[in-house]
């Protein structure tokens, strides 16, 4: 048997575009379902958080907040308040560390699915449908701000009763991973996030950059470019390149007593 | 008529003996342990593994590296020695290109291990985005895979077309050959069209070869963490992988000599060069490591300064100097007494396998101390998490597939082994020319003639 090098090349060929065919059919019929529609953001909406670290106590009602909203599984802080002590002389400030949002963001550069991804408003979605947790988002995130569910996570009926969205990520599921998402659903709804809007401090700041307004749970509203120029604000490992969303207003002349101050005047409420 | 050294090795494939069966049976024990492990982890999820949140990888992920690390023995070992035109190459050559093949069976696969989703595993290509080094992987794994199965099947040809011949086999066993040799009849134009296909599969082989373990690296330098965001790691992980896959290289070529009684093929010739070579990328490691640490730790910049410190003095600095010494030093030290000193030269075999297996093993852990220490240095750790969940610690599933992973390895390479023979015959069957002629001319023997050369028929 002898086969000619056209012969030969036109049989592989068509081969070659026969399986490809073949494939690309029993690919339609294993993901025969659709994928849910991707949340679709509004165009004039551009989501930024100011957080002012003066006023934060680090009492963590915005991380109860968050877990109450999310029914985020145990260990899992998608908001997270942080004790630092940038400088020995000074003294400790709070820093809540929700997700950054980038605007460069690594985790969604480095996910090989796309189900982390960019919306128009600014918000970096998680699609826990699409996730196949490999956890590369995890390495490139330099604020530790993903997390995975490791195990099944314990649900409640209340999780369980609404269809899954990209909106509130819920209900949870095994081998995925979960992050902050800036609550799109009562954005949607006219609300403050989760974690703004029950900061009895009235720290976090929450608003549209297009409107320069950010308000927080008390209901002062800011402009956005005003406190973040004149507030000498910075957002979080800057130098990284990753253009987060989130300012921080440095910690000056805090306007709250520091922690040692407040167990002392609970002790002495508790012996009055 | 074959010669005395064709009918030992066909001996090798012929021959079973109870050893080897009991050696079967004990790697499938393991295999099957291993087995068991994942359906526990996939049943309870990976939470049965060590890994947390801040260590979000750990032991799959060191013996994916590890895995592809070793296959990097053997094609581009042969594939530059083709090259090159080695001569001493041919009897190295198909033992070399089997682990590749089949440390990439098992590497390759560690990632869908690791995965929390592994049923979701084919959305890598349905949703695949060419942006993520993780699709880098797959593509750059699967080419190269594909490429190394054709490398190792095509000159391997002949050797079917003969074995289809021999008696020794019975019908079925010959039938099986034939159906493999594609009707191969050792024809000039049949050995051209070989001669040049292999020339040309050999070219291609070697940037892939390359490829493959900088997008392995990239996975870690694509980050933005201490100690991987660095511009160093594709060749330093290139290095890392020949150094030991040509560790492994040796300590099989050493194992098949023992077992199989393949003295005849197998002389201190190739053992010497391989030793050279060995030495030479020792040496190219250590100044990649030199380089790669030194940098780091002259500077201790920031979060760097606390991963350089847990390695050179911290948490991690028994396994971080023990690994050091075991692929570096000690084995600098063992090459150069037997490659260097004659009267340690005939300990040249076994010494390079002591040395082969301590970089083998010390590779691997190296490549634990690669990702460990940079996952548990992340710029914002979570103090408020338990010990457990902030120190990464393997658990017994982990050992289980890791065990299982390289009994697998073992185990296939074993049964390729008792099917085709390890030493490719046509190959070999020039020097056996010129060793008759310098024997019966009574001169010291006459080194073969190099290049691809000439491939003579089958029947002399």
């Amino acid at each position: 048997m002898s086969i000619s090098r056209r012969g030969f090349m036109q049989g592989t060929g068509g081969a070659l575009v026969a399986s490809l065919a073949a494939a690309k059919e029993t690919a339609a019929q294993i993901f025969h379902h659709e994928l849910p529609a991707r949340s679709v953001a509004p165009t004039n909406q551009k989501w930024v958080m100011v957080i002012d670290l003066t006023k934060c106590d680090g009492c963590e009602d915005c991380t109860r907040a968050c877990i109450a909203m999310h029914f985020a599984p145990p260990m899992q802080e998608w908001i997270r308040v942080y004790e630092v002590e940038d400088n020995p002389a000074a003294g400790p400030y709070f820093l809540a560390r929700p997700c950054m949002q980038c605007d460069n963001p690594p985790c969604v550069r480095g996910c090989p699915v796309g189900a982390t991804f960019k919306r128009t408003d600014g918000i970096v979605i998680m699609d826990q449908d699409r996730c196949i947790g490999c956890r590369n988002c995890m390495a490139q995130c330099p604020y530790s701000a993903r997390s995975f569910n490791w195990a099944e996570p314990p649900h409640t009926r209340e999780e369980l009763s609404v269809p899954y969205s990209t909106d509130y990520n819920y209900p949870h599921r095994k081998g995925v991973v979960e992050k902050c998402i800036f609550c799109p659903h009562l954005l949607r709804a006219g609300k403050l996030p989760a974690c703004a809007a029950k900061c009895t401090m009235g720290a976090i700041y929450f608003g549209n950059e297009y409107e320069d307004a950010v308000t927080n749970s008390k209901g002062e509203t800011i402009q956005f470019s005003k406190v973040t120029e004149r507030g000498a604000s910075f957002r979080l490992l800057e130098e990284l390149g990753t253009s987060p969303r989130v300012y921080y207003l440095p910690s000056a002349n805090r306007k709250y007593p520091g922690p040692n101050e407040l167990k002392e005047k609970e002790a002495a409420e508790k012996k009055l | 008529m074959i010669s005395k050294r064709e009918a030992n090795l066909l001996r090798s494939v012929t021959e079973t003996s109870l050893a080897f069966y009991l050696w079967i049976g004990a790697l499938s024990c393991v295999a099957l342990w291993g087995l068991y492990a994942y359906i526990h982890q996939i049943r309870t999820g990976l939470i049965v593994t060590g890994m947390r949140d801040q260590n979000s990888w750990g032991m799959y992920i060191t013996d994916f590296v590890f895995f592809i690390g070793i296959s990097h023995a053997g094609t581009l070992i042969s594939a530059v020695l083709r090259v090159t035109n080695a001569g001493w190459r041919r009897p190295i050559t198909r033992l070399a290109e089997g682990i590749t093949v089949f440390a990439l069976c098992i590497g390759g696969p560690m990632v869908i291990i690791d995965m929390g989703r592994p049923d979701r595993m084919f959305y890598l290509f349905y949703h695949g985005r060419i942006q993520s080094p993780i699709f880098w992987d797959v593509l750059g794994v699967s080419t190269y895979l594909t490429g190394c199965i054709i490398y190792l099947y095509v000159p391997m040809i002949p050797d079917l077309a003969f074995l289809a011949q021999r008696e020794e086999f019975g019908q079925r066993r010959r039938r099986f050959y034939r159906a493999l040799s594609l009707g191969w009849t050792g024809s000039v134009e049949e050995q051209h069209l070989l001669e040049k296909c292999i020339s040309v599969l050999a070219i291609f082989i070697i940037p892939l070869a390359i490829s493959v373990h900088t997008v392995v690296s990239w996975i870690f330098a694509m980050t933005l963490r201490p100690g991987w965001n660095s511009s160093i790691y594709g060749p330093y992980f290139v290095v890392g992988a020949i150094y030991s896959g040509a560790a492994g290289v040796v300590l099989s070529m050493y194992i098949l000599w023992r077992v199989f009684h393949l003295e005849d093929y197998l002389e201190p010739i190739h053992f010497r060069n391989l030793g050279l070579l060995l030495l030479a990328f020792c040496l190219i490691y250590l100044y990649f490591n030199i380089n790669e640490y030194l940098t780091t730790g002259y500077k201790v910049q920031g979060p760097e300064k606390l991963l350089v410190h847990g390695l050179f003095f911290g948490s991690f600095s028994t396994l971080f100097w023990t690994v050091q010494s075991m692929v570096i030093i000690v084995p600098f030290i063992l090459m150069t007494a037997v490659l260097a000193l004659k009267p340690l030269r005939r300990f040249t075999p076994s010494v390079l396998a002591v040395a082969s297996f301590l970089i083998v093993v010390g590779a691997w852990a190296k490549r634990y101390l690669i990702i460990i220490p940079t996952l548990a240095t992340p710029y914002l750790p979570n103090p408020k998490l338990p010990y457990d969940w902030l120190h990464y610690r393997p658990t017994w599933v982990e050992w289980s597939i890791t065990a299982a992973a390289t009994a697998v390895f073992l185990l296939i390479y074993s049964l390729f082994a008792s099917i085709f023979p390890m030493v490719s015959i046509w190959e070999t069957r020039e020097d056996d020319a010129a060793r008759e002629a310098a024997h019966a001319m009574a001169a010291p023997p006459q080194p073969a003639p190099q290049g691809l050369g000439t491939i003579r028929p089958w029947s002399k």
